[in-house]
């Protein structure tokens, strides 16, 4: 530990000066328009006693940005943003909170995030294939929509029986690489208790697997339908430890995966809502109370134990209802802080000081640029059989299926699920990456041929900076500050520089900014 | 959670230390030590160009000719054409590549026994099973050992596909986007190549550069953040991106620049192009690069298509050799022909096929040139009709770790990964994987 602190401080923090005595401008507010929450208090504690301090509020129009981009991996409309802007009610913020907790998106996103935990895609090396990814995404979104109990969610999963197509839940066995029971109590304990199984002592993975030794794969006369079920050849008793040590006796006949799937989603199972949140958390604000989220060991403790409690308790009292558990993280000021650190470090950013930016996901980029352009996406996929068509305006957030092709989304680091490991969603910036964003035919054509920017540009007539006004508000969800007003309005006085081009090249630039791409 | 002290000589902290690295996004500064430990022998070759026929190629009407075998196999392509290499005979199609086999080795006994496009593509190119991990391709493995990360400084990346990148194919596993080829698409072929973000028609340089002082200066959030270690990298990354808009890489794609003779010579179609493409690429010290050649999944009208395209592989695949040993790069760069599988060797004459062949991951054929291996020979056998290997057997991985031999990387050693995983760079026979050793009796010692 001390040697990873060593070379992070080394490595890593190439510390940012100490955030200036006003405000920054237009990030950065002042005073606190939101109350501080029970998470704020376990946050600050942890802060003060390592003599860190948190970043400022942020602003209005940062909160209106990230809010959309975290709940509902979706860029707010220049509609959305002014009217969150002029509202004047207190408590504004905890209202949109609410309100995007409900929109269809917020199933759709959701649905994506667990998708790549549940590892659906169609085909290699899992092979779910194309009907059983389709009715499996819907099974998951439709429990997201219904806001579905998770300890129900969860042992919906893991005890189903039945066919790959009639029965999505059953997939959750298929999309495993690999059927023996060893893959499969790996990708259990991976997906619902946050742990690696591979480094856990021979002899608990061994009862672990157990419970997943009586599991049956048969195909049925249907093509690719597959039927999962308790092995009908006669077996005897089984007895099987669980993970805390208890003994459980399995009676011929009965179907081990329930006495486990009862085991885990009981109130007082030390894995399940711990690991359950702790995601959620690391999902809105890039990093697990344990780091990295799905790596829980006893010798990899919370950053902060007694907020990582308090995110379980209001789990598991409120019922499993995974909605309490966001809308406590969002309507904290530990969320809403700024993401100019006021104290830099591995400490500060362990222990959440500021807000960290991050670039936005492949599907939520391609997507904000379809969004902001007016254009879409026409997804499709050859293999395997039956091929798969998506029209032009679904979007990318919601594609069932992780193996669609697409060379924008595999560029820009869309995980393979092939694990269901969180670091396989890959966000880190690369050269081409820049390269496709700054100089591809895909972008210039999405920019010259944008039905929305014609739109733009026809409503704003001769008022130019009305024009830019709209422009920022449609692309960074805020309006320009005076000084961004006037750069650009020397780039359109410039010599050689015709209005047609100017205008193109101001998109082309905001959608190059780091405001725009990155989530902060 | 490796607990274990390491034997293969990355320490804990260098592991640490990449892992970090890889996390943040930052260069990474490459174990080098470990790599000079792994060199066992010097590098005979610096380069390859890998030829991937995509899809799978039939052998028997290319490498392996069975015409003994009769029509049920041989179909209307029922000869053979002799080689300028005594005893070794090709494809009637491939009239051409007859006359460089002394340039060549043609092993006839690659087998893996798999007949599903990815899996296949998969093992070829990673000499892998597929598993928990997804690794990282030869490209892919070249690109970290030969890259940036030791050194190279040219003007393009080191790991280039033209023009397409394989979908659904993770060329750099768990190595990451760092390791992934750059694909150039555009089409050589065409009247101007217009590689994917470096050329964009209708914007002048100049406003190219006008418009990246716009948005630098548009850069608000940037500048209130100033030392951020994300945005550095992001900085960094653009700044890389300029160099290859503004730099040497352009006028290296410039395909106009070779005579018209040359272009000619090699076909002037996007294969015989690309062929031209990769030499100016290796040329200028790119280490690795692969031509996605694809249409050789031949269900159907199989024959139909063998006529057109084979005279177009010829053509192409021969002007490449010719022009690499004429300016003396062949001795420096392997040139690797093969896809994931070759294709049955009994036509399919029965409907809805009419003609076609199917998959064939049992024997098959590769073909491998300069760099250190032997022209002029031919490794291991079929059966007499193509469906089986009759004499030495080579696993994907045996060829694989040879081009790793020559090219001076260690094939049994470690393969340092931002994951700080404990992984070699290919299986051993004590993993339990089926070997027929490494290709000794055509490589350079």
């Amino acid at each position: 530990m001390k040697i990873l602190f060593a070379a992070m401080v080394w490595g890593l923090a190439v510390a940012a000066p100490r955030a200036p005595a006003q405000p920054v401008r237009p990030y950065e507010r002042s005073d606190w328009p939101t109350p501080a929450n029970e998470v704020d208090e376990r946050v600050l504690a942890a802060l003060r006693a390592r003599g860190l301090g948190p970043a400022r509020p942020c602003t209005d129009e940062v909160f209106v940005r990230r809010v959309y981009l975290d709940v509902i991996g979706t860029l707010p409309t220049a509609d959305e943003v002014r009217q969150f802007l002029e509202d004047t009610r207190t408590g504004k913020r905890a209202a949109l909170i609410e309100s995007l907790l409900v929109r269809e998106e917020f199933a759709d996103y959701w649905s994506l995030k667990w998708c790549d935990v549940l590892r659906v895609k169609s085909e290699y090396p899992i092979n779910l294939w194309p009907n059983a990814v389709q009715a499996y995404h819907r099974w998951v979104r439709d429990a997201i929509a219904s806001n579905k109990p998770y300890d129900a969610f969860a042992y919906e999963l893991l005890t189903a029986s039945g066919s790959n197509f009639r029965v999505p839940p059953v997939n959750f066995y298929r999309a495993v690489q690999g059927q023996d029971r060893g893959a499969i109590a790996a990708a259990v304990a991976l997906t619902f208790m946050g742990t690696r199984l591979e480094a856990w002592p021979a002899e608990p993975r061994h009862e672990l697997e157990g419970f997943f030794s009586r599991l049956a794969f048969k195909p049925t006369a249907e093509w690719k339908e597959e039927i999962v079920c308790l092995d009908p050849t006669p077996g005897g008793p089984l007895d099987l430890s669980l993970p805390d040590g208890t003994s459980v006796h399995i009676a011929v006949g009965d179907d081990p995966r329930r006495a486990f799937a009862a085991w885990l989603v009981a109130p007082d199972n030390p894995w399940f809502a711990r690991s359950v949140v702790n995601r959620i958390w690391a999902w809105l604000l890039g990093r697990g109370i344990i780091h990295e989220a799905d790596d829980v060991r006893s010798d990899n403790p919370p950053a902060i134990p007694e907020l990582l409690a308090l995110l379980e308790s209001e789990l598991v009292q409120g019922g499993y209802d995974l909605r309490r558990v966001y809308r406590l993280i969002l309507n904290s000021r530990t969320y809403q802080q700024s993401s100019i650190p006021h104290s830099t470090g591995p400490d500060a950013e362990a222990l959440f000081a500021y807000y960290p930016v991050r670039r936005l996901d492949a599907e939520v980029l391609v997507d904000a640029l379809c969004a902001t352009l007016g254009s879409g996406e026409r997804y499709s996929s050859a293999i395997p059989e039956p091929f798969t068509f998506i029209p032009e305006k679904q979007r990318t957030i919601a594609l069932a299926d992780g193996s669609i092709t697409s060379p924008f989304l595999e560029l820009f680091g869309r995980p393979a699920r092939d694990t269901g490991l969180l670091s396989e969603r890959n966000n880190d910036p690369t050269a081409a990456q820049r390269l496709h964003l700054l100089n591809s035919s895909h972008i210039r054509k999405k920019i010259e041929s944008s039905p929305r920017l014609r739109e733009i540009v026809a409503a704003g007539g001769r008022d130019r900076r009305g024009l830019v006004r709209t422009l920022y508000l449609t692309f960074l969800s805020r309006y320009p500050t005076d000084s961004e007003l006037e750069t650009v309005e020397q780039y359109f006085g410039s010599k050689g520089n015709r209005p047609r081009h100017a205008v193109r090249d101001l998109v082309w630039a905001l959608i190059n900014t780091k405001e725009f791409l990155y989530r902060h | 959670m490796n607990k274990n002290p390491r034997s293969d000589g990355i320490t804990r902290r260098e592991a640490l230390h990449w892992g970090l690295a890889g996390a943040a996004g930052l260069t990474f500064f490459g174990p080098r030590r470990v790599l000079a430990k792994a060199a066992r022998r010097p590098a005979r070759a610096t380069a390859v160009i890998q030829i991937w026929m995509w899809g799978g190629p039939s052998h028997l009407d290319t490498f392996d000719p069975k015409p003994e075998a009769g029509y049920d196999y041989c179909g209307p392509l029922s000869s053979a054409t002799p080689t300028n290499v005594p005893g070794i005979r090709i494809g009637e199609l491939l009239p051409r590549l007859a006359q460089h086999a002394d340039k060549y080795a043609i092993i006839r006994s690659m087998t893996h026994g798999v007949n599903a496009h990815e899996t296949a593509s998969y093992l070829v190119q990673t000499g892998r099973e597929p598993g928990r991990l997804v690794y990282p391709s030869v490209g892919a493995v070249v690109s970290l050992f030969k890259g940036y990360d030791h050194g190279y400084a040219g003007p393009v990346p080191p790991y280039v596909v033209l023009t397409e990148p394989q979908g659904r194919f993770s060329e750099a596993g768990f190595l990451g986007q760092r390791y992934k080829p750059f694909a150039t698409g555009g089409d050589p072929g065409a009247a101007r190549f217009a590689v994917e973000g470096l050329v964009a028609e209708g914007i002048s340089d100049e406003r190219q550069r006008r418009r990246r002082d716009l948005l630098h200066a548009l850069d608000t959030l940037g500048k209130a953040m100033p030392g951020d270690p994300h945005f550095a990298r992001l900085d960094q990354c653009e700044e890389q991106a300029y160099e290859l808009m503004f730099g040497e890489a352009r006028r290296l794609f410039d395909l106009s620049e070779e005579p018209d003779e040359l272009r000619e010579e090699y076909g002037r179609n996007t294969f015989g192009q690309s062929c031209l493409a990769a030499r100016r690429l290796v040329e200028a010290g790119v280490p690795y690069v692969t031509i996605n050649y694809k249409g050789w999944d031949t269900h159907k009208q199989h024959f139909q298509i063998m006529r057109r395209k084979l005279p177009e592989l010829d053509q192409g695949m021969a002007a490449l050799l010719a022009d690499l040993a004429g300016r003396g790069l062949l001795d420096r760069t392997i040139v690797w022909w093969g896809g994931e599988f070759g294709r049955t060797p009994r036509v399919q004459w029965e409907p809805p096929w009419n003609g076609g062949r199917g998959h064939h991951g049992k024997c098959f054929s590769a073909v491998v040139a300069g760099g250190g291996f032997k022209g002029g020979c031919v490794v291991g056998a079929s059966n007499a009709t193509g469906e089986e290997v009759a004499a030495r057997p080579v696993y994907p991985s045996d060829l694989i770790g040879s081009i790793y031999e020559l090219l001076g990387i260690d094939p049994d050693g470690p393969l340092p990964n931002p994951r700080g995983l404990d992984v070699r760079l290919l299986p051993s026979p004590a993993d339990g994987v089926a070997s027929g050793g490494r290709l000794r009796e055509i490589m350079a010692v």
